[in-house]
């Protein structure tokens, strides 16, 4: 199965009836494979006239009460930012996959990058938080879709699935019945509902959200507003909204982030990479293993919020942190942030349209480390 | 009549309304409304999207189900809307800088998909929200802040842009004949399809301002004065013509609907629906 394929899957199980989408490579199998399959599980696809209207059209669906998903790479995803800004604000659930290739603007079709880790988090304007995953592999691509949706819905947030090209396109063999039963939320909808308040913090920094058309009449905006959804110019209300928006996400961290860590516990070398580039980095530590150094990795798949409560655990540990990315540098400010000692975090980057080979890992840590730690 | 559809279909606490002394919103919004109520549509079932600008603010004021969104984009949000629970009515209301400008995109692809929604579009020839600047539907010459010297651009006519993407209920009415209005828009309701309505409306404070229309008053007579009725006008020479609005029912058509068009492929896939 390819990794677009895994998402479809893992979107489709997690209850998603509701696509909307523009093509653009390397994405565009999710937008087919939503197009084959989602008119026999009571679904619903439609090809929009561009990324903008597709963002459009799964906020409005999700507002009228389906679990809704859109896909589209970075030229798309920079015109999706606006209504994802939208989606932050008035609190509709929502998945936006983001297969990454390289950029900026049209750049190298349809070559890997890890350039849109910063966008994922700031690519829309104002004070706002998000979540954003990114998988390693096909397998962890279902996965992840399916967390995405829980926590879509659990926190009222869009979410952004931030793909690369490789494990979009990797096609691996895998048994998702390995995961066993897997939790699905589901949109609840309150006894009370006569008082409801859809901007009121009740369970979560959220309340739950009613359908449009179940009889409950509100107001949905992307100005500020109050409980009841109506725009407001009260600066103590708008400062009330603001925090609480960024509060959901912030303060639940330890409830959203996922991460995985391989190798020692401590030593020499703690490896930091996500999406695919972690697979060359596994390679990589394999490598560096035989030759006698001690190595760990830490491989957040929460990229936004960051585990910095983790990070900060076990890196006092080793001697030198490298962050590994197809960028420039993007993941790499995050983690130097959470770590404060000078000169111990170093970035090996490559943004040329290549994807990383383990060789090219190994070579730029001696390279680096050769006058000793 | 009025205060019982303003106790009924109206969010009390958002009024007063934030627009201008002589602005004719309120009478479009109202003619809204009336076509609601005569069409007997339970407020439940009634969602009202609209996008950003003067006219867009409706919605707030409005008790049903309402999505304000982002600007030139409420029809992709309707779509996405409708298409999810076709049970629903969807209407939207949008200005002309809104729709025939930044959302021009959407309102041409939903026309061509006939996706069953209601459009109505209040045109005042100007943003009024930013100031009035000069909208894609500003009459050639006219002035507007982005426009001191007159417009150069030529106008858009929106109804023959619905026309040909294919729009199957194209109607146009005025501010000024609001019981005709009503009639448009209850039609466009009900009509199965993409049915768009412009409304001309008047800007006093900044179109009318700045191109010396007079008074809301004078504004709307002007509107009586310079409309011809689709009928009439169809017996008349083009000269004749010359800088009148026409106004009436342009296109009312059946076609395929779209999310009836999807429904019927899932049955001819013979899948049960949950």
């Amino acid at each position: 199965m390819q990794g677009n394929e895994a998402v479809v899957e893992g979107a489709i199980r997690a209850g998603m009836r509701f696509y909307a989408g523009y093509p653009i490579t390397p994405s565009t199998e999710i937008a087919e494979l939503c197009a084959e399959k989602l008119p026999f599980v009571g679904g619903k696809f439609i090809q929009m006239e561009d990324e903008i209207a597709s963002m459009a059209a799964i906020i409005g669906a999700s507002l009228a009460g389906l679990k809704a998903m859109t896909a589209t790479s970075g030229p798309g995803f920079s015109l999706m930012q606006e209504n994802i800004g939208f989606a932050a604000m008035a609190e509709v659930p929502c998945v936006v996959v983001d297969v990454q290739r390289m950029g900026p603007s049209t750049g190298m079709p349809t070559s890997p990058a890890q350039g849109d880790v910063m966008q994922s988090r700031w690519g829309t304007h104002g004070d706002h938080s998000i979540i954003v995953l990114s998988p390693s592999s096909v397998k962890e691509a279902y996965y992840v879709t399916i967390q995405a949706f829980n926590l879509s819905e659990k926190y009222r947030t869009p979410v952004v699935i931030l793909m690369d090209e490789v494990i979009g396109h990797l096609r691996e063999t895998v048994n998702l019945d390995e995961y066993g039963d897997i939790e699905i939320i589901e949109r609840k909808i309150p006894e009370d509902i006569e008082n409801y308040l859809p901007y009121k913090d009740i369970e979560n920094g959220v309340a739950p959200l009613i359908p449009f058309g179940k009889g409950v009449r509100y107001h949905v905006t992307g100005l500020v507003h109050n409980e009841k959804g109506l725009p407001t110019n009260d600066t103590k209300i708008a400062e009330r909204l603001i925090k609480r928006l960024v509060d959901k996400i912030e303060k639940n961290k330890e409830d959203i982030v996922m991460y995985k860590e391989k190798g020692e516990k401590e030593g020499d070398i703690l490896f930091i990479s996500f999406g695919s580039t972690s697979r060359a980095v596994e390679a990589a530590e394999e490598e560096l293993k035989k030759e006698g150094f001690k190595v760990g990795i830490f491989r957040p798949i929460t990229i936004w919020p960051f585990p910095d409560t983790r990070l900060r655990k076990i890196y006092p540990k080793f001697r030198k942190i490298f962050v590994v990315e197809m960028n420039r540098g993007q993941l790499y400010y995050e983690v130097d942030r959470v770590v404060k000692r000078e000169g111990e975090v170093e970035n090996i980057n490559k943004a040329n349209g290549e994807f990383f080979t383990p060789c090219e890992i190994v070579e730029k840590v001696k390279e680096r480390i050769k006058n000793g730690f | 009549m009025a205060s019982r559809l303003v106790e009924e279909y109206f969010r009390k606490e958002t009024l007063p309304n934030i627009w201008c002394p002589g602005c004719s919103n309120g009478i479009v919004t109202m003619a809204i409304v009336r076509a609601i109520d005569n069409l007997k549509i339970g407020k439940d079932k009634v969602v009202v999207v609209s996008g950003i600008g003067c006219s867009s603010r409706a919605s707030g004021y409005l008790d049903f189900n309402t999505l304000h969104t982002t600007h030139g984009r409420a029809i992709a949000f309707a779509t996405g809307v409708k298409f999810a629970n076709p049970e629903l009515t969807v209407i939207v209301i949008t200005g002309d800088g809104d729709n025939a400008a930044i959302g021009g995109n959407h309102f041409i692809h939903a026309a061509r998909r006939n996706i069953d929604i209601t459009v109505v579009m209040y045109n005042n020839h100007i943003y009024g929200m930013t100031g009035g600047q000069a909208s894609p539907t500003i009459p050639r010459y006219d002035k507007a802040t982005t426009a001191p010297y007159g417009s150069i651009d030529r106008d858009f006519d929106i109804c023959k842009l619905a026309i040909g993407a294919g729009a199957t209920y194209v109607a146009r009415g005025t501010a000024y004949h609001v019981q005709q209005l009503v009639k448009l828009i209850e039609k466009g309701i009900s009509h199965k399809g993409f049915s768009f309505i412009k409304a001309m409306s008047i800007c006093p404070t900044y179109y009318g301002r700045r191109n010396k229309k007079g008074s809301p008053a004078d504004m709307l007579k002007w509107l009586k004065d310079n409309s011809i009725d689709i009928n009439k006008a169809a017996k008349m020479k083009p000269e004749e013509l010359e800088g009148k609005i026409i106004i009436g029912e342009f296109v009312n058509i059946e076609a395929p609907e779209y999310t009836e068009e999807y429904q019927k492929m899932v049955e001819r896939l013979k899948v049960s629906v949950k």
